[in-house]
């Protein structure tokens, strides 16, 4: 396929590991923010290829994984009230709650319905208009536009019984919250390829000006990732991070003003909870007054709080998901992994979504 | 979730047109990308067209790959 086969020439890929393994003199630590560049990463042996001195971390770049189980608790409430639907991306269903998930809500009755598109949810809301069609909206910055966009054609065409659970989270506050932990010292971040197709270039100046660490925006094909890595060995050696573009075919410095515009008509930046994180302030997309309809949290309020009882949030046990989401361990680092959490019976979310690095792990380590 | 395929568009009707990848068309919102016309490569992602591929900068990008790896060759 055009685009995409070219990125995987392996002779190519060898070449510029070689050039990486001339390159790099002294260790350097990496860390891809995006899930997708982890299944890539182990998917093409990257870690293999590249020389012993880059060492490379996942991130928390996994929307599903990187959802609060309070924020959980809350989808699944919400999806036990009379006359709901709720609509989601697949990989939401199985991620275990407090006490219980999606999937199960769906085995016991509730009407979960799963979508590849925010357009597909808005068309459930035409076809049932008698009932709330609430949309679970998580993701970055990437498809955050999406939902602004389904929001904006609800109301332009009147669909008042479509409703948003805005759970969108934003990339650049939490690299700034990572990088304030300081609990994993990186020298360079492999920045998200589709997230910046968005937000463009601009968004991550901070962190080589205030951290020092240089940021290379990459693809999502072994060449993209590996020019990347290259870029970011070079940035380090050379002592001058700064913020590079590797993915040229897809990201402009300025990113897509539309889609942008879209997302600031329609949110308003506010606190978001972080799995393995907490809150982090300014993550988070919340939908603003003008949209409020729209708004599944403001328009449930009262009845998630009687639906809710008030019950504790409660974490699953010995599940490092939180850990593997800040870089602080890898999934073979957790107890749990192969052992009892495995992707038929997952135990937290880094092993259900098809993004979240335990299910990379599994699917391609050992 | 933040995964987009590129896919060729060959039909536009409004904010919507019909993309095309490995021989299967799907509709696809173009709201993001007003810019786009017919021919272009897009990033699909759940349904919508993301961006608009830039072929020069992927052409740019392929040369400087063969340039890098030819002269790892020569060192």
């Amino acid at each position: 396929m055009k685009f995409i086969d070219e990125y995987q020439d392996s002779k190519l890929a060898k070449g510029l590991a070689r050039r990486i393994a001339g390159r790099s003199t002294k260790p350097v630590r990496l860390m891809e923010f995006c899930g997708g560049h982890t299944h890539a990463i182990l998917r093409y042996g990257i870690r293999q290829l590249v020389p012993k001195t880059v060492e490379m971390r996942s991130g928390p770049g996994c929307p599903v994984c990187v959802t609060a189980t309070a924020d959980l608790d809350k989808s699944i409430a919400l999806a036990h009230l009379p006359e709901v639907i709720i609509t989601t991306f697949g990989d939401m269903m199985r991620v275990p709650g407090s006490y219980s998930s999606l999937q199960q809500a769906k085995a016991e009755g509730a009407d979960i319905r799963i979508v590849y598109s925010t357009t597909d949810a808005v068309e459930i809301a035409k076809a049932n208009p008698k009932k709330s069609v609430i949309f679970i909206g998580i993701g970055f910055e990437t498809t955050a536009p999406t939902i602004a966009a389904s929001i904006i054609k609800a109301q332009q065409e009147k669909i008042e019984n479509f409703q948003v659970l805005s759970l969108n989270k934003l990339t650049p506050p939490v690299m700034k919250a990572l990088l304030g932990l300081g609990e994993v010292k990186l020298d360079g971040i492999i920045c998200p390829g589709h997230v910046s197709v968005i937000i463009g270039s601009y968004p991550y100046k901070f962190i080589p000006q205030n951290y020092g660490v240089a940021c290379v925006i990459s693809g999502f094909e072994p060449l993209d990732i590996l020019l990347c890595i290259d870029k970011l060995v070079e940035q380090f050696e050379n002592g001058q991070p700064r913020v590079e573009i590797a993915y040229l075919r897809g990201v402009k410095p300025e990113g897509n003003r539309k889609a942008l515009q879209l997302m600031e008509e329609v949110f308003e930046t506010g606190e978001a909870n972080w799995r393995g994180i907490g809150i982090v302030p300014q993550s988070g997309l919340k939908i603003k007054r003008k949209y409020e309809c729209f708004d599944a949290e403001k328009a449930f309020s009262g009845l998630l709080r009687f639906a809710r009882n008030d019950k504790p949030v409660r974490e699953p046990k010995e599940c490092r998901c939180g850990d593997v989401i800040r870089g602080a361990a890898t999934p073979l680092e957790c107890k749990l992994f192969r052992r009892v959490c495995t992707p038929e019976s997952p135990v937290g979310p880094c092993m259900v979504s098809s993004e979240g690095a335990c299910a990379a792990y599994y699917q391609f380590c050992g | 979730m933040c995964l987009a395929i590129p896919v060729k568009v060959v039909s536009i009707e409004g904010n919507e047109a019909e993309a095309e990848i490995g021989g299967v068309k799907r509709r696809v919102s173009i709201v993001l990308t007003p810019e786009v016309k017919l021919g272009d490569y897009v990033l699909l992602h759940t349904g919508y067209a993301i961006g608009v591929v830039d072929e020069a900068e992927a052409e740019e990008t392929l040369k400087l790959l063969e340039e890098i790896v030819s002269l790892s060759e020569v060192h």
